[in-house]
Order: structure tokens, then sequence, then C-alpha cells
């Protein structure tokens, strides 16, 4: 488990400087991973969505002026930015105890 | 249980204020009570296709398919505000004198009726299909919380129509005189409002420039998940912090249905 961990990790080093700057986020059991994403300021993000549970999520910021819906098991795209340095808090609506996060720009 | 009845308070307000200002708005127009209903049903027909299809509208359009279709949505119910608002203009002073003397028909009535169902159709199509969605969700986890979920989204459901009625009844309340008045203003903000999102959602997809983003930002002076914030936001398009493209797709809308107003509110024909 820590070895894929690592592996998606160096793998989202290597996608953050692809033509479109990529991120990912994983939905599983209602929680986002990671909880906290780092992204870099002054760039238009792509941000890939996966959501692995069977229920349908919302992916809603408040800070981010963002929402989508993502049905079960499927993966939705949207983009983000570009941010000033900061905090952006999401969520996921229809699981709003459990699926919380934040966007980190820096 | 309060959660879900909290999310779907959320997803029904919006429809319900845009239904409670619509039907103060044709107070007076005929048959107007059926073709409300028939928009209802429709758009919760439509609620229903559209969860059902989510899964392939999500990949439509390289991933932007829920983003253009609900922009889309949002488009037509903006050209139905403004025929809406135009009409009204043109024919408020006769609605007005209608509510006393009964029997007359208004000419284009039938057409105005069409525009009403399509207007309502499409406002409980939009906020419907994420809450047929997320009941779906609780349907098919199952487990014993499911049952309590279920009546927690109907007990927000009633919530959310309890709002729009309230505005209803208070918009009856008004008095002739300012009575078209205030429901045109409100139809026209309610109009430039969807303008606003339906740019932030092609914003979103990366279909248009954000131009300045956020424009500002008065999320500490007034959050727009607060009760206030989310009110304000159905009804008049109020986001905390807007993108360039946002304020001008607002502006654009909230000018070209005044002047279409004007245009037509010159008294040309008389009753």
């Amino acid at each position: 488990m820590k070895k894929l961990l690592l592996l998606s990790l160096m793998l989202q080093t290597c996608l953050v400087y692809a033509a479109d700057t990529e991120f990912n986020l994983v939905i599983r059991e209602h929680r986002f991973e990671p909880a906290e994403l780092i992204v870099p300021t002054g760039k238009k993000i792509k941000l890939l969505i996966e959501n692995k549970d069977s229920t349908p999520e919302e992916f809603e910021s408040y800070a981010l002026a963002r929402e989508k819906v993502i049905p079960g098991n499927s993966t939705a795209t949207l983009y983000i930015g570009p941010l000033k340095p900061g905090r952006y808090p999401f969520f996921g609506e229809f699981h709003e105890s459990t699926a919380k996060g934040v966007v980190i720009a820096q | 249980m309060l959660g879900s009845a909290i999310i779907v308070f959320r997803e029904t307000l919006e429809a319900a204020l845009i239904i409670g200002i619509i039907a103060a708005a044709t107070r007076g127009v005929a048959g107007r009570n059926h073709w409300m209903i028939a928009g209802i049903v429709m758009g919760l027909a439509g609620s229903a296709a559209v969860a059902a299809a989510a899964g392939s509208i999500v990949g439509m359009a390289s991933g932007f398919g829920q983003e253009l279709f609900n922009a889309g949505v949002l488009g037509i119910a903006i050209l139905m505000l403004a025929w809406h608002n135009i009409w009204m203009s043109a024919h408020g002073k006769e609605l007005g004198n209608r509510a006393r003397e009964t029997g007359r028909e208004i000419s284009d009535g039938k057409r105005e009726c069409s525009v009403l169902f399509a207007i309502i159709a499409l406002a409980v199509l939009r906020e419907g299909s994420e809450t047929v969605l997320f009941l779906y969700g609780i349907a098919t986890a199952g487990g014993e919380s499911a049952y309590t979920m279920f009546i927690g989204g109907l007990l927000g459901l009633i919530g959310g129509i309890a709002v729009g009625l309230a505005l209803y009844v208070g918009l009856l309340r008004i008095p002739l005189r300012w009575f078209f008045g205030v429901t045109s203003l409100l139809v026209l903000l309610l109009a430039a409002g969807m303008a606003s999102q339906a740019a932030r959602l092609l914003v979103q997809a990366d279909l248009l420039p954000s131009l300045a983003a956020p424009l500002w930002d008065t999320s500490n002076f007034l959050p727009p998940d607060s009760i206030i914030g989310t009110l304000l936001h159905s009804l008049v398009g109020y986001d905390a912090r807007p993108s360039g493209m946002q304020m001008l797709f607002y502006a654009v809308v909230l000018v070209s249905i005044s002047i279409g107003m004007k245009l037509t509110s010159k008294p040309q024909r008389s009753f």
C-alpha cells in the first residue's frame, strides 16, 4: 500500500509538468484522497476527480467557485484557478461529514 | 437525517423560489395553474431521465457534458424569462385589469403559458436531477440509515416548497400598482443571475476565459453558504467570488432585457 502511494505520488509529480497542469483526486468511501492537494499558484489547473464509490458525489467549493456532480465509478474533469496563494476548502456535498478536503496553492 | 434534509432543501430552494416568482408574475393569466403543474411534472420526469443518463452526460463533450448541458438549460431559461418580461411590460396593465373583469381573452396568452411551462420545467429539471441522484445514491447504498435519510430528504423538499410558497404569498400582498414592477424586476435579476451561473460553468469547463478571477471577494462579509447568501444567490445571482466573465454575462443580460422592456412598454395600443 505504501509503495502504491509512493508510486502515485511520483506519477503525480510527473504529471504536474504535462501540457495542462493536471492534478488527481480520488473519492473512496466518501473521502477525498489526498485530502490536501498542493498546487502551484498563478496557473490554470486541470483537476481530474475519480469517484471509486458506487454512489454519486458532488464536488463543491465555495472558495474555488466550483460545483460538479460525479456519478458513481466515473471520473469528472474540471478546471480551477489560476489561484493566488492560499487555502481553498472543498467538500463532497452528498457526504459532507466525511468528504472534505482543501486545495493549497503555494 | 438532518444532513439529507439540508441537501435536498438547498437543491429544492432555487427551483421553489423561481416557481414562486413566476407564479406571482403570471397572476391573472388564464389556465396558468394547469401549465404550472404540467411544468413541474415535466421537470421531474426530465430530472429522472437526466439522473439516469448522468454517467454518459459526464463523459460527453470530452468530459464537459454536464457543464454544457446545464449552461444550455440556463440559456434557454434566460431566453424564456426575457420573453416573459418583455411580454409582461406590454400586457401587465391588461392583466391588472383582468384581475377584476373576467372572461377577457388576452392576445398571446397561450404563448405566455407555454413560456411559463418551459421556465418551470427547466427550473425543476436543473435542480431536480441532482436531488434524484442524491436520493438514488442513498437508496442503493441501503443500510438502516437509508430510510431515515430518505425521510430527511422529504422534509427538505417540503421545506424548500414552503419557502417558495411563502415568497409567492408575500408577493401577492404587494399592491397592484407596484406589483408588475416588482415581479418584473425579480424576473430580470433571476435571468441575470442565471447568466452568471452559466458563465461560471463555461469557465469551469475552460470553454471561456475567466477574465479576472475572482473579481472581488466578499466571502467574509457575506458567506455564500449562509442563509442570506444562499437566498441572494438564488434570487439575484449573488456570488462571493465572481469572475470577470460572470459579471460580463450578468451585465449583458440585465441590460438587454431592460432595453427590450423599455421598447415594448411604450403604450401603442389601448385595450
